[in-house]
């Protein structure tokens, strides 16, 4: 069929070759949207924010009245959501993994292999309604669940990434160790896991990065707050994203002007994660 | 339940292994089984609760809570089809916009740009994805809709206004601008998974169609991409359900107006931004489990998207289809 068209279609050989120029134009015009779209939003939030950066910003707490105030206490909560959500997300997200290339050659493997991929493509906010349910409930708000919440979202993604990395690990190194008389966990722990560990930190690194950003779980879970709240386990606490999305709405202009530099923290800190991880991988590959 | 767990222990060769004294692997396993099962645990506890906090809603609305539109917090009326319509509107729209775009960075990725342009601007592609949804969310309001009003809004009322879609007047918060934000959400999605999957096509493909006489185009659009046919289907699929379950652009950006609308100016909502912005609201049992059941129609829509997309996809990464 195709060879057809291409003899009806050699008669006009210019006019092939124009239109084999202005799609080539048309995916050079797309991909130039695409940047577009990228350099107009950071290079906003970037203007925007850097003109409410200032001391005080960063040491006074939240308002979503009068002057706006700083995000000290929002930069608290994110701080601990990320470092909650890790402690519990990476060892059970590695854990998965591990199972997953060790263990996951069958069909309940596979089963829970494709259950990962999809719970990746669950909606941040039904998780959130998963974990009002399961904790707020019981507990009334409080950070730790907000964490619980990011953790989940993380799961799938470590999962994923530390199996594929522990299966580009090469037999001969497993089965050497193997051959030594170490048990297959020692050769997990000691000789498998090391040889991925750079690959496994860029997952995690990308699974922080977007789980530092997530609000929706967020807003029925840990609430928000414009005190300063350092026990996760107990009562409303902010965080930047939380903020960010409580002062979009507020009709005071510096209220409006501090989400802006809240936006701006958030974007340095998620740009960061993923340059470190890009700068990771692009390392191992070398 | 012993049997269970017995049955499970001899398929797994436990016993045998703590009989040669190798105790540490049995742990290892059980707890990377336990690991690997937590995944499936939390999935279905997922389901569990939302079905379980949507019971009041389910015997109270039955099944016509999927067509009811009515949304009185005070009678404690509630239905869903408005914030059905949303999502559908907003995810299919955004799809439509992304799709040919996605086809064409990725095309541009793998057959026109030299290895380094594709390695950066991919990686700059990428990136869209990993600016936070409030960020997307504070720029559509702020920039794009003020844009969109100045510049889009007078052509589109000009050259459709006369068509149901576009009439009426444009005033930021609108299920259009939400949809627009939506649309560059999902590109890098789209984008790096059709990439991928353009990627897997065999160089014997390009090649032989090179090697008939055909121009780059011809060779694209008649070997490359019918044989990436399926795939590209399951990119975009994946990016539907991605947009359907977006919450913080949307719920800041469209309005959450909760009726039906009828033109794209109009504010709407969706089933994510009713949920975001009227869960902490919900005063009463009837309201609160509404909201339960609406997230389990958002799980169900998300959920079988996501499935399908994943079973197309894997479908053509094994064999050509084209």
């Amino acid at each position: 069929m195709a060879s057809n068209q291409l003899t009806k279609a050699s008669g006009g050989f210019q006019r092939r070759k124009v239109v084999d120029r202005v799609m080539t134009g048309i995916a050079y015009a797309f991909t130039a949207f695409a940047l577009v779209a990228l350099v107009w939003v950071i290079a906003y939030v970037m203007s925007r924010g850097i003109q409410v950066w200032s001391l005080s910003f960063f040491t006074e707490t939240t308002a979503l009245f009068g002057d706006g105030g700083g995000i000290y206490n929002a930069m608290i909560g994110t701080a601990w959501i990320v470092l909650l959500a890790v402690l519990i997300g990476v060892p059970v997200g590695v854990m998965a993994g591990i199972y997953l290339a060790d263990f996951g050659d069958n069909r309940l493997g596979d089963f829970i292999r494709f259950t990962a991929d999809t719970m990746a493509g669950i909606p941040s906010i039904v998780v959130g309604l998963f974990i009002y349910a399961l904790l707020i409930l019981i507990m009334g708000w409080n950070a730790f669940a907000g964490a619980c919440a990011l953790a989940i979202l993380m799961l799938p993604v470590i999962a994923r990434t530390t199996e594929g990395i522990i299966r580009l690990v090469p037999g001969e190194i497993r089965e050497a160790s193997l051959a030594l008389g170490l048990p297959q966990w020692k050769t997990m722990f000691r000789v498998v896991l090391p040889t991925a560990a750079a690959g496994i930190i860029t997952g995690v690194f990308l699974a922080v990065a977007r789980a530092a950003g997530e609000t929706a779980p967020l807003i029925f879970t840990m609430l928000g707050s414009n005190f300063t709240n350092t026990n996760p386990l107990e009562g409303a606490m902010s965080a930047v994203s939380l903020y960010v999305y409580q002062a979009s709405s507020s009709p005071y202009e510096a209220v409006q002007n501090a989400a802006w530099g809240a936006a701006l923290v958030l974007l340095i800190f998620v740009l960061t994660l993923n340059f470190i991880a890009r700068a990771i991988a692009l390392r191992q590959k070398a | 339940m012993f049997s269970i767990l017995s049955a499970l222990a001899q398929r797994i060769d436990l016993l045998k292994q703590v009989r040669r004294g190798n105790t540490g692997d049995v742990i290892y396993k059980v707890l990377a089984y336990l690991f690997g099962l937590a995944l499936l645990g939390i999935v279905v506890a997922i389901i569990w609760e939302l079905w379980v906090q949507s019971a009041f809603a389910r015997q109270e609305f039955g099944i016509s809570f999927l067509w009811s539109t009515s949304f009185d917090p005070v009678q404690a009326q509630f239905g869903a089809l408005q914030f059905i319509q949303g999502t559908l509107v907003t995810a299919v729209v955004a799809v439509s916009l992304a799709a040919p775009l996605g086809i064409g960075i990725a095309a541009f990725l793998v057959e026109i740009a030299p290895r380094r342009v594709n390695a950066v601007v991919g990686f700059l592609v990428e990136m869209l994805a990993a600016i936070p949804s409030v960020v997307y969310g504070l720029w559509g309001i702020f920039v794009l809709a003020p844009f969109l009003r100045d510049y889009v809004a007078p052509w589109l009322t000009a050259t459709l206004g006369w068509t149901p879609m576009f009439s009426g007047s444009f005033s930021g918060y609108s299920v259009f601008t939400a949809s627009l934000v939506l649309t560059i959400m999902i590109l890098p999605t789209a984008a790096a998974i059709t990439r991928n999957v353009l990627q897997a096509v065999p160089k014997e493909q390009r090649e032989g169609m090179l090697a008939l006489g055909a121009t780059r185009w011809e060779m694209f659009s008649q070997a490359v991409l019918p044989y990436a046919k399926g795939g590209v289907i399951g990119a975009m699929a994946l990016a539907l359900g991605r947009a359907a379950g977006e919450t913080m652009a949307v719920t800041i950006i469209i309005g959450n107006a909760r009726r039906i609308f009828t033109s794209m100016f109009e504010q709407g909502a969706t089933i994510a931004s009713v949920i975001a912005g009227n869960f902490t609201d919900a005063d009463s049992g009837a309201y609160v489990s509404s909201l339960f059941l609406l997230g389990l129609i958002l799980f169900a829509m998300t959920f079988t998207i996501n499935v399908l997309a994943r079973l197309l996809i894997k479908a053509t990464s094994s064999g050509p289809t084209g």
